[in-house]
């Protein structure tokens, strides 16, 4: 974005910009040969593993990538549920 | 010394491969290193075009392969360089002609020959791109800052990993300074950041390429130009050299055109 947009308070964001925020996103993807549909079989399938050994919240599951320089992170959210209340514990 | 197998490759096709293989061969000769530019794109033969050399091919990599001549009889020597050989690809045949066993087998015959063997890798992750990264010890990875094209050079960055060939290097082709200004090009660095390889040169978008290509001359020749230093650049940093990143000058201003209408 140029002096004079920001002095505008203008935030359009440059193609450049818009191009580098998405390929990084796609690239998540990419490299890790994942696509939405393969996260969601995964988290089925981590929460039946799991809640034969533990009482988790089902509903509070999460899965997401986050994105290191060349590799990436697959990080777990799974809120255990126990008798006393509920705890968070994550798991990468 | 033995000769240093470098594959140039890229995924995506057009972004340069084949300007960079007969460019650096022209640079790596000019630098006084015995240098054999091998055409791995069979069935779509034209690094002999971009070297000026169609008029002496006489037979090809496949014909070497099938035992039809020997290797040196292929191998077609340059118009203005003493130490520069082409090795031609077959035009009228198709991939499956040559195997990755075969190109091994080739290029390791000109190992104790030659300073330096550059291969020009075709489009693409299949046979092709398989046959030019077999014989490689080294590769380098060609983009222009696109999003297709990025996306692919990651995606051939991974398999060269997964190959055993890495850390290949990258060189970023066809950068125009007058878009990356007024921010509608991924610059150097963006490129670099979301790639995290090391870089190995920069080339500038640069009308003399199809000017030379027209006549069969690289640019690496011409000691003008920004793209030709460029890539005799990047021939310096191939032999361990620490050469600075270009700037790349912006021509389109009122000074850059008159600049270009004085040059030319
Ligand atoms: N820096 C540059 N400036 C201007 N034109 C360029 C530049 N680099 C390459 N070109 C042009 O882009 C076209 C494609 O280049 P080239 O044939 O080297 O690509 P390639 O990657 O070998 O393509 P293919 O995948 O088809 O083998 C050519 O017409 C070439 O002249
Ligand atoms: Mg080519």
């Amino acid at each position: 974005m140029s002096f004079w947009d920001k002095l505008r308070g203008r935030q359009i964001p440059s193609s450049r910009e818009i191009a580098k925020e998405r390929l990084q996103l796609v690239l998540v993807h990419d490299r890790a040969n994942i696509s939405p549909g393969l996260l969601q079989t995964l988290k089925d399938e981590l929460i039946a593993v799991i809640s034969r050994h533990i009482e988790i919240d089902r509903e509070g599951v999460e899965i997401t990538f986050t994105q290191g320089k060349r590799y990436n992170r697959l990080v777990a959210n799974i809120p255990v549920l126990g008798a006393r209340g509920s705890r968070k514990t994550r798991r990468t | 010394m033995p000769a240093r197998i470098i594959t140039i490759t890229s995924g995506k096709g057009g972004v340069g491969k084949t300007t960079a293989t007969a460019n650096l061969g022209v640079a790596l000769a000019l630098l006084g290193r015995r240098v054999v530019t091998v055409d791995a794109d069979i069935g779509l033969r034209n690094l002999d075009v971009v070297m000026g050399l169609e008029n002496r091919v006489v037979y090809d990599i496949v014909n070497v392969v099938e035992g039809v001549c020997r290797l040196r009889q292929a191998l077609v020597k340059d118009k203005r360089l003493a130490e520069l050989y082409l090795l031609p690809a077959a035009q009228t045949r198709d991939k499956s002609a040559v195997s990755p066993e075969d190109m091994v087998q080739v290029c390791e015959q000109m190992r104790n020959d030659y300073d330096f063997v550059l291969i020009d890798s075709p489009a693409g992750i299949e046979q092709g791109f398989r046959n030019a990264i077999a014989p490689a010890d080294e590769v380098l990875i060609i983009t222009t800052p696109e999003v297709s094209a990025v996306r692919d050079a990651d995606r051939i960055i991974g398999l060269i990993e997964a190959e055993g060939k890495g850390p290949a290097k990258l060189i970023i082709n066809r950068i125009k300074p007058e878009m990356v200004k007024r921010g509608d090009m991924l610059d150097t660095n963006d490129v670099i950041e979301i790639l995290a390889i090391d870089l190995i040169g920069i080339v500038p978008e640069d009308e003399a390429i199809i000017i030379s290509t027209n006549k069969g001359v690289p640019v690496a020749l011409d000691d003008k130009g920004q793209a030709g230093l460029a890539f005799r650049n990047i021939a310096h940093r191939l032999l361990g050299e620490d050469v600075p990143f270009m700037t790349i000058k912006d021509t389109s201003g009122f000074l850059g055109r008159f600049a270009r209408l004085v040059r030319s």
